[in-house]
């Protein structure tokens, strides 16, 4: 009965329609078969590698009865709030959202009264699974830190689906990650854009479609990480001529492949990682996702990829964003902060708690993120500070923009926002029914909705995932672990 | 000018008064003079010369008190020269106490009393023996101005942490703790003999087992830092056999022993939202703190990211959404905490004679949309400024003028 969902095969053509590369696709590999070679390749002497499907993901949607939630207050993050409103999954998505919706005989009803119901939460950065629990040196696997360019690492090849805190975030309503390399590289390397679902491997988790992200840093971590060894970088100069270093041999390579590409004569190029991920990039197939905190930073950056020509989705933490918001609307980039995170280090001593309501207010696409296991289970909390912080400032932030902090905007940072990430028909039933308002730090995850699927239950321990790893361990009777 | 604000009488009618040492008070008064709490209830005369705040509709609590961070001891989490919590190299640090590093001119100090923490402990960080917490108020020129008890307890730990301090093995840190408080008492009862150098080698130097002293007579309590339940167990066998003034701190799998620690009488320091599993923990739970308070243990609820101590009523907040009464929740950041601390005769609730650390909101603490309206720290009104609130003013409009 499992079936691979559709907007797989529309994601893949929309990839292909954009760029006539065959090399590592920007998205992440939808089919469990391997893809046959596209019509380019029919008249290639050979396959090589860079033709075969390279860790396709090998998700599939749960199978699960019709849901239909009613009387709940419905807010869809595409900009209603609805009172008394119903909701009706079916086979991964949904179907109606409404004041009335006509119930199906063969819906599960769950009474949604004094309930709140919002699309499933996205967390854009996170490094749940490459650093998991417990912590140890043994899963310290986020970071890559024997060179500063390491573009050619992937995070879903550190990731370990039996991390405790997958669990832990599922139930803090969170439907789908992206797993980041850490941020003592310059260019750290692929992330993976996740299902947050039980899983034994990380292809059966990885979002059919998504759009890679290619985790770059700036500012005083790849600058202290190397230069505490007496190497290159030890400066922000230095940081800068490491990516554009990088970036120009990538222009080289892509130059080279694309003519093959198109022409298919002699052999094919040498393959090559490192490269393969950011000729990605300036193919505009591959997101960059930068963490970088100082406002100064940010808008040399933004030159960066004006030299080069490529889009940064996202700056990530960017404590400093609410000094340049005009420049990040100019630009079309989003700004992944924190609540209220601060002075941590030096580049981290600006941040204020109402970054994200200015940079709302100036029109700038927000994002809330974790980037904590911890934090990650309480996103709506977070969101709830910003948005309040804002408003007792004088800076208007409504509900609905709140929530889109963190369902809407983080899809589109993901390039997923045609399918999550709102409460709209024909949108994956990614939904979580919250006991009470979600802004409020009484209110907890009721149930989780993963495309349709019940993935946890407070209420039913049948539907409480737990991690290999916590087995044999003390039973814990009503907690949420 | 200490004179004059000593002398303001304030009075702020009308709200909701929660003295916390009772049940709260609809459309009451508290009046502020001299510094301290004068009045508190339905009924109180409010003098002619007495500046009046209408708190209608507004509730009004004791300043909360934080007891996990190190607030005036740190600035920039990753500046060396900015941190002055712990002293490395030395894991029997009982004669250190941390007064002297904290920056009455730290930044954080506004950041967070103007969420209404109007006081902190400062712990000590690092070692077996860490050294020795204050208790400072959140404002002040001076350390004297700030300070409100010195020391407060000596803290230690034995966890994965302090494994290195006894040899590599948790039983080897317990032994060493164990030959420093023997040593500690030794040293007390044979100070001469020591001055005459006719006394065995001690476990620690004579200004670490003099400040212990104290500890060991069940005078000054000793933290203990402990998240795994052994751990827990050892930290309450040591107590016991040294009749200890025990505190727990961290206490990750408190809640499977929470009636052996009732039946102790040890109170907890928890922080609510903790509840990453590792090998020093593998049990930790949100339904910690309210599963202590459940079992009769008294619990303080901590905010332990300094730079962040504001969200102290988050986790409050939290602790309450995990099974905690709202009442207990108040009582555990407010009168719990100011008794652990050995303060209760002057902080932890709206009662007359206390000092007076107020907090005035919009509503429940523990909500993110309620604002604080006003603070006051030993009876002054702190102005709601920062170097995070002159930011937003410097950026609120683009571009910004220098």
């Amino acid at each position: 009965m499992r079936r691979p969902i559709p907007y797989v095969v529309v994601a893949l053509a929309a990839a292909c329609a954009t760029t006539r590369a065959p090399a590592p696709a920007s998205a992440q590999g939808a089919s469990p078969a391997p893809s046959p070679p596209s019509a380019a390749l029919r008249g290639a002497p050979e396959t090589t590698s860079v033709m075969r499907p390279q860790f396709p993901s090998t998700y599939e949607r749960h199978p699960y009865p019709p849901v239909l939630i009613t009387n709940a207050t419905i807010m869809t993050a595409s900009g209603q709030e609805i009172p008394h409103g119903s909701i009706l999954l079916r086979e991964g998505r949904i179907v109606a959202v409404g004041a009335t919706v006509p119930a199906p005989r063969d819906a599960i009803s769950v009474d949604g009264t004094g309930r709140y119901v919002t699309p499933g939460i996205i967390d854009p950065h996170s490094h749940l699974g490459v650093y998991a629990a417990p912590g140890t040196d043994a899963e310290a696997d986020g970071n890559e830190l024997t060179n500063p360019v390491t573009a050619e690492v992937w995070a879903e090849h550190s990731f370990w689906p039996q991390d405790p805190q997958i669990a832990l975030a599922i139930a803090g309503g969170v439907t789908t990650i992206e797993a980041l390399p850490g941020s003592g590289n310059l260019i750290g390397g692929r992330s993976a854009i996740l299902k947050l679902i039980p899983a034994r491997t990380v292809e059966a988790m990885k979002f059919p479609g998504a759009h890679y992200g290619l985790k770059m840093a700036c500012g005083e971590n790849p600058k202290r990480v190397y230069g505490s060894k007496g190497q290159f970088p030890s400066t922000r100069m230095g940081n800068m001529s490491g990516y554009r270093s990088a970036f120009i041999q990538a222009e080289a390579y892509r130059r080279t492949w694309d003519k093959w590409n198109a022409d298919h004569k002699g052999e094919p190029p040498e393959r090559n990682l490192r490269l393969e991920s950011l000729a990605e990039v300036l193919r505009g197939n591959m997101y960059v996702q930068m963490h970088c905190y100082r406002a100064d930073e940010m808008a040399e950056m933004l030159d960066l990829g004006r030299e080069f020509g490529f889009h940064i989705r996202a700056f990530h933490h960017a404590v400093e964003a609410y000094k340049i918001a005009d420049l990040l609307v100019q630009a079309g980039t989003a700004a992944v902060v924190w609540a209220d995170w601060y002075g941590f280090k030096e580049e981290a001593m600006d941040g204020i708690p109402q970054n994200a309501a200015l940079l709302e207010h100036a029109g700038a696409r927000v994002t809330l993120h974790s980037d904590d296991p911890g934090g990650i289970q309480h996103l709506n909390q977070e969101a709830a500070k910003a948005m309040y912080d804002g408003r007792q400032a004088g800076i208007p932030v409504t509900r609905d923009q709140a929530l889109r902090w963190l369902t809407a905007n983080p899809a589109w940072v993901l390039g997923l926002d045609s399918v999550v990430g709102t409460l709209e028909p024909g949108k994956m039933a990614d939904v979580v029914v919250w006991s009470g308002d979600p802004f409020s730090v009484y209110s907890r995850a009721l149930q989780v909705y993963n495309d349709g699927w019940l993935v946890y239950d407070r209420n039913d321990p049948a539907h409480q995932p737990r991690s290999d790893f916590e087995l044999g361990q003390e039973p814990l009777p009503g907690s949420d672990r | 000018m200490i004179a004059v604000l000593l002398a303001q009488t304030i009075a702020i009618t009308g709200g909701t008064v929660f003295p916390v040492s009772g049940p709260k008070l609809e459309h009451a008064t508290v009046l502020i003079r001299d510094g301290r709490i004068a009045a508190v209830g339905t009924d109180v005369a409010v003098p002619a010369d007495a500046t009046r705040i209408d708190a209608t509709g507004q509730w009004i609590t004791p300043g909360l008190i934080d007891g996990g961070t190190s607030l005036g001891l740190t600035e920039i989490g990753a500046v060396r020269g900015t941190n002055d919590a712990g002293v490395s190299n030395d894991t029997v640090a009982a004669a250190f106490n941390v007064a002297e590093g904290i920056n009455p001119a730290s930044t954080l100090i506004p950041i967070t009393r103007i969420a209404g923490i109007t006081t902190a402990l400062a712990l000590p960080e690092n070692g077996l023996i860490r050294g020795q917490a204050v208790l400072i108020d959140l404002d002040g020129p001076t350390l004297e101005a700030m300070l409100v008890k010195s020391p407060v307890a000596v803290m230690a730990e034995l966890s994965e942490q302090t494994m290195a301090a006894g040899g590599g093995s948790r039983a080897g840190a317990a032994a060493r703790l164990r030959r420093v408080l023997d040593d500690a008492l030794e040293y007390s009862r044979r100070r001469a003999d020591w001055a005459r150098a006719q006394i065995h080698p001690l476990a620690a130097s004579a200004a670490d087992l003099a400040a212990l002293g104290p500890v060991v007579r069940g005078e000054v309590p000793l933290i203990i830092v402990a998240n795994r339940r052994s751990d827990l167990a050892t930290a309450l066998r040591i107590g016991a056999e040294y009749h200890l003034k025990l505190i727990l701190a961290g206490a990750a799998e408190a809640w499977q022993m929470a009636d052996a620690i009732a039946r102790a009488n040890v109170p907890v320091l928890v922080e609510p939202l903790d509840n990453i599993p590792s090998y020093d923990g593998l049990g930790v739970r949100h339904e910690n703190a309210a599963l202590l308070a459940k079992a009769g243990v008294r619990v303080a609820l901590l905010e332990t990211d300094t730079h962040n101590a504001r969200n102290l009523r988050q986790q409050a907040g939290n602790a309450v959404a995990n099974g905690m009464a709202w009442e207990q929740a108040l009582r555990a950041v407010t009168l719990a905490p100011a008794e652990i601390f050995g303060v209760a005769d002057r902080y932890g609730s709206l009662t007359p004679g206390k000092v007076a650390d107020v907090v005035v909101w919009s509503g429940d603490p523990f909500e993110f949309s309620t604002a604080v309206e006003h603070v006051y720290i030993r009876g002054r009104e702190i102005p709601l400024t920062s170097r995070q609130t002159e930011l937003l003013e410097r950026y609120r409009k683009l571009p910004p003028t220098y």
